[in-house]
Order: C-alpha cells, then structure tokens, then sequence
C-alpha cells in the first residue's frame, strides 16, 4: 500500500523523539530534585548537615567499584518489585502484594536450592529461580481470581495475603524446611543454584534487566500486552470488543506475582543464600514508589530501581559518616512518591502547559473494577 | 428533599439486619450464657477481648465510612492510625498528660485526612495512590523519628460505670471499659444520626452519591469533601491513639498491622452503615480475640502461625463474598469538577 507511513514517521523524528522523553522524564525528575530539598529540610530540623549526608550517600553507592556493585545488588529486586507495579497498572490492577509474592518466592527458591541434589548449575540456578517465580504467580493469582470472580479489590486482598505470606514462611521457615541449630531459617542453598557475581557486579541484575525488556516486548509488541493494555484502560470497552477481561485480569496478576516472585527468588539466590524470617521487608511498597517514578514504563522502571538501590546501598555510609538514621531514605522515597503522582504541582513549578497523559487512574470503587 | 429515593434512609440495612442480624445475635447471646454457665473465666475475657479488639476497626471503619459516603476513598487509614500512635505516643513521653496525648493523636489523623482530601479534591490525584502516599510516609516518619527504649508515662485506665459494672458478664464486658472504648461505641450512635437524621448527613450521602445534583442545589462539594475527610482523619486518629495509650502503652515499628485495612473490609462487610460497621467489627474483633486465646491456651495442636491468618483469611472470605452486594456510594473515587 502507498499509504503506508514510514516507520520514521509514526515515531517522529530523532528531535521529536527527544521532546517526548523530556516531557516523560521532567516530572519524574523534579520529584526526586523536590523531596531530596524536603528531605534536606528534615534532616536540618533534626540537627544534620544535609551536604554531609547527602554527600555520604553518594559516596555510599557510587564511589568505587564495590560501592556500584552493591547498587546494582540493591537494584535487582527493586527492579522486579517495580516491574511487578507497573504490570498490573498497565492492566489497571493496583498490586501492593509485591511483598508477599515475593516471600513466596523467596522461600521456594531457597527450598529447591537446598533440596534438589546433584544438579549441574546450568540446570539447578534456572529451576530455583523459575520455581520462585512461579509460586509468586500462583499466589497473585488468588487475588486475581478473587478480584475477577467475586469483585473484591485488589489492594485489600493482596494487603491480606501479604499478612498471610508471613504467617506461611514464618512457619516454614521455623518447622517443616528448617535448618537444624536454633535459629527459624532454611539451611543455605547449595553452590549450584547460587547465581554468581563477576568480580563485584552481580549477576543477577542483567538477569532483572533482561526481564524489563522482555516485559516491555510483552507489553507493546504482542497481542496479549494489547489486551491487557486495554482492559487496563477501559474493561468495557475490552469486553465489547471480545477480550475475556476475567481471564486478562488472573493472567495480569499472575505475570505481576511472577516478576515479584522472581524478585525474591534472584535475592535468595544471588545475596541471602538461604530464608530467613524477617527478609527484605518493605520491597513491595518500594516496588510502587518505582513504578510510578517510572511512569508505569517496564524500561523506566530498571533507572528508577538504581536510584533506590543507591539510596538503600548508600544509607549505611551515610549512618556511619553524617549520624543520620537510615530510615531518612524511607522518608524521601514516600516525598518521590507524592511529588511524582501529584504531577499538578510539579507542572506548575516547570510551567508545563496542557495535560500530561494523566498519570494512572486506579480508584474506580472496591466493587466496581 | 422526598424526590430522591436514594438519598433517603437507605432502608436495606434494616432488611439486613432483620435478615441476618436477629440470628446472628440469639446465637451469640447463647453462645455467651452456654459459654459462661461451662467456663466462666475465659467467656469473660474473651467477650471482653472482642470488644476491644474492635475498637481501633470501628474507629478506623467510621473514618472510611465518613469519606466514601462524602465520594473520597481513603486507603490511607493505616498510615493515619500509625502516625497518630505515634505521635500521641510521644505527647504522652513529653509532657505525661494522657489527655493532650489523645487530642495530638487526632490532631495528626486530621492533618493526614487534610493531606487527603488536598491530594483527591484538590490535586485530583488518584485516591488510592493519594492513601498509599499516606501509608509510605506514615511508615518512613515513624521509622526516622523512632527511639527505642521510650515508654508512655501511664495508659487510659478502665472506667466502671457505677453499680453496671458489677453485674455479671454483662458487667466486665461492657461497663468497664477504658475511654477509648467507649467513645468507639458511642460514635457509632453519634455517626448514625448525623449521617441520616441531620442536613449535615443529607448533604455528605448527596456529595457521595450525586455530586453534581448536590452542587446545583448550592451545597459546595469540594468543601464539603474536605471537612468530612478531614473529621474522618481525626477518627483515625483517635483509632491510632487507642493502639499506643490504651492498648499497648508503648509504640512500635509498623504496630498497627494492618488494621487499617481490615477496617475498610469491615466497613464493606457493614454496608457504609454504622450499625453494620460496628456489628461486622465486632466479628473481627472476636477472630483476632479467638486467635489470641488459642494461641496461648495451647489446648489445639496447630502451629501458631496458622492461627496468626484467621483475622486475614476472614477478611479476604468477607470481602469475597460480600463486596458484590453492598452497594457503595456512586460518586466514590472520582475527583468534582465545577463545570
């Protein structure tokens, strides 16, 4: 057909395509300018030097090779919480589960690290970490098929179920799979299912940012991304135009539990070794701050986890150093969080004129989605 | 004011209640008196447990109850409660006086329900990101400004209601309670007939239900929604007070547990009434009393954590089964816009 538009001009030209990105990035990027001033502001009020302390952190997680590699450590869930968050957005479920599918994962993971014997690596690291990967999907599925079979919301089912994974692990941890010694935790995996680190650089996190992509594909190239692209912006419409919106939505979870899932498995994997109660609590509500920094975008999402896994690498420098408690970093996340959602304030400070694409509408009502 | 059906007196509660609530409760009552004829002691302390067990989701239930009913979802009732426990808990180290302890706890819960109501009327931001911002920075303030080793100077002690209190069963269960306790009860009242017997409650079910309608009668529904989110926040708060000053005399990381989202579970299972958020609180209540008790009487062999799910697993059942038959209020979740 002659009609056909060139692939250059569907996507606009190079300048075109660099506005684009500027108009996606400004927000995000004047959040995180905003509650870092916040949070300066705090740390004054509480009798810090807020120069030292940012300086600490810096320092922390960037200055030399050990420091990055502890990042991009810090990184590699928080990609996969983030991704797990931005998935279910984009098929407008809001999963704050991230942390319970992420327990589960985590504990199968270290199950069939611990259990499978005799494997070669290149067998036993795939299948622990698909093993926790899938038993994260199965457990978002729950709230999936909850949510499509009988209405109740997302957020408070996965809320529950994130008391619920506790409880589970807790007692798996301390009965059935527990290592022998005092202490509630699995024994340590055994050495061919770690995965390895190359000098100070885990693995690991190549393995979370090729999910990223492959998400992206997922979400934009294929048929399946176009169902739940539109389910997630318009469910009626999708049934009307033939798309089994309560399958879409068990399958958006599903693939939402599994990335949280593989969060958790790629951490017991790559850095805990074993399960131990008490594990990386918090990475399902970090998964939300960098979904939403990210702007719901699977490729945003892998710079939006470095700045948290900096932050989280560099906390403890910033302890030692400047004599600020760690928690400050918990407080500016929830400040990123606030300014990048609350995109009206930030567009006025930048004078961006016109609407932005809207942020993510998600409250439509408990019983109503 | 007759002309809308909808506004008037939701009369399905009292099918509701006619229904399910009349068995309901002979059951408990019998219950109750088969319960302390065979074990006096533990029926007692079990009732006793039920009750105030519910309080902090009867409190944190009416603050979801009072906002979905204005149009404004509010998911952030845990982080209202945690930072309110928080801070009331730290009046109380500062200056010892329990009373301005419980006022700085509401104080706080209304400050975050202005928070709220700044983010989904104003900013017109997604409600449910607007009360997840609340739960992060509940969780990160308390986390930065917390100090081991701090306890409260005293907690709200339990008052007897005259000779009431003597009574038996009834006695030690109801009449003597500490204050929070029995504020929670009496706001139940007090909520009931503001929301349906007062031009204040016809004006918040319009700005939930109709907005536009009520905007073209002259009410002003921004405002309107501001004021009641914050009113809302304040019981929260109070909710937040109860955990640090009256229930536990200390504060810790993350106390609240979940309970603020239990309660908006328990406010769906209550039909946004608040005789049915009190009745379906009170059912939470009694599995989180029941799991305590069989966690320390040891008389059944299942491992604690299992007991540690039920008020959870409840919760999500509820939700389940009954989300799809209460009717919440239309205009929830949408920000006005003035045309």
């Amino acid at each position: 057909m002659a009609m056909q538009a060139t692939e250059q001009e569907v996507r606009g030209t190079f300048g075109e395509r660099l506005a684009g990105f500027w108009r996606a990035a400004s927000v995000p990027l004047m959040a995180i300018l905003l509650a870092a001033l916040i949070g300066a502001i705090i740390l004054i009020i509480s009798g810090a030097n807020p120069i030292d302390a940012y300086a600490a952190l810096f320092r922390g997680s960037f200055s030399n090779a050990r420091a990055i590699g502890r990042t991009l450590e810090k990184a590699t869930p928080l990609i996969l919480a983030g991704l797990a968050v931005a998935f279910a957005f984009k098929g407008g479920l809001f999963n704050i589960g991230g942390q319970g599918q992420l327990l589960i994962g985590a504990i199968v993971a270290a199950a069939l690290g611990f259990g499978l014997n005799g494997l070669p690596f290149i067998i036993h690291m795939p299948i622990a970490l698909l093993g926790g990967a899938l038993a994260g999907a199965f457990y978002a599925s729950i709230a999936g098929a909850l949510k499509a079979f009988t209405g109740a919301h997302e957020v408070i089912t996965t809320i529950m179920l994130n008391f619920v994974a506790i409880n589970i692990t807790d007692f798996l941890s301390n009965g059935p799979w527990k290592d022998t010694g005092i202490v509630a935790r699995t024994p340590a995996i055994l050495e061919t299912a770690a995965i390895p680190k190359w000098d100070s650089i885990p693995l690991g996190f190549f393995i979370a940012a090729a999910v990223a992509i492959i998400i992206w594909y997922l979400l934009f190239r294929t048929t399946l991304g176009f169902e739940i692209r539109t389910v997630g912006l318009n469910p009626n419409a999708a049934k009307y135009a033939g798309i089994r919106v309560a399958r879409i939505t068990i399958l958006t979870m599903a693939i939402s539990g599994l990335l949280a899932g593989m969060g958790g498995s790629i951490e017991t994997l790559g850095v805990v070794g074993r399960f131990q109660p008490g594990f990386n609590i918090g990475l399902g509500f970090d998964g939300i701050t960098i979904a939403l920094l990210a702007r719901t975008h699977p490729l945003g999402v892998i710079p939006a986890a470095i700045l948290l896994g900096a932050m989280q690498a560099g906390s403890s420098q910033m302890q030692f150093d400047a004599k600020v408690s760690f928690e400050i970093i918990d407080v500016i996340q929830a400040l990123i969080l606030f300014f990048v959602s609350a995109e009206m304030i930030v567009r006025w400070i930048l004078r961006i004129r016109g609407e932005g694409d809207g942020g993510v509408r998600l409250s439509s009502g408990w019983g109503q989605g | 004011m007759t002309s809308n059906v909808a506004l008037i007196k939701n009369s399905s509660w009292l099918d509701f209640l006619r229904k399910t609530g009349v068995w309901i409760s002979i059951l408990v009552v019998i219950g109750a008196i088969y319960g302390y004829l065979t074990e006096p002691q533990i029926t007692t302390s079990m009732l006793a447990s039920t009750l105030r067990q519910s309080t902090p989701l009867v409190l944190g239930a009416l603050c979801g109850l009072l906002g979905e009913r204005s149009g404004v979802i509010n998911i952030g009732i845990e982080g209202q409660m945690l930072l309110s426990a928080f801070t009331g808990f730290l009046a109380n180290v500062y200056t010892g006086n329990l009373l301005v302890a419980v006022m700085v706890g509401v104080l706080t819960g209304a400050l975050l329900g202005g928070l709220l109501a700044f983010m989904s009327v104003t900013l017109k931001m997604d409600q449910i990101i607007g009360g997840t911002v609340i739960n992060i920075l509940a969780l990160g303030l308390t986390g930065f400004f917390y100090q081991t080793g701090l306890t409260t100077q005293g907690k709200l002690q339990p008052i007897e209601l005259g000779p009431l209190a003597s009574l038996p069963l009834v006695g030690p269960v109801l009449f003597e309670n500490p204050p929070i306790t029995y504020l929670a009860i009496i706001l139940v009242f007090v909520m009931h007939y503001m929301l349906f017997y007062t031009r204040w409650g016809l004006r918040t079910r319009a700005i939930g239900e109709h907005p536009r309608a009520a905007d073209t009668v002259g009410i002003n529904v921004n405002r309107m929604r501001y004021i009641n989110v914050i009113i809302a926040g304040g019981i929260a708060g109070l909710a937040g007070a109860f955990l640090t000053l009256e229930a536990v005399g200390s504060f810790e990381r993350a106390m609240t547990n979940g309970r603020g989202f239990v309660a908006l579970a328990v406010m769906i299972f209550g039909k946004y009434m608040p005789f049915g958020v009190w009745g379906s609180a009170l059912l939470f209540g009694f599995a989180t009393a029941l799991q305590t008790q069989l966690q320390f009487s040891g008389t059944i062999q299942i491992p604690h954590q299992f007991i540690g799910m039920l008020p959870y697993l409840l919760t999500i059942v509820v939700l389940a089964g009954f989300v799809g038959r209460t009717r919440p209020p239309a205009s929830e979740g949408k920000p006005y816009e003035t045309e």
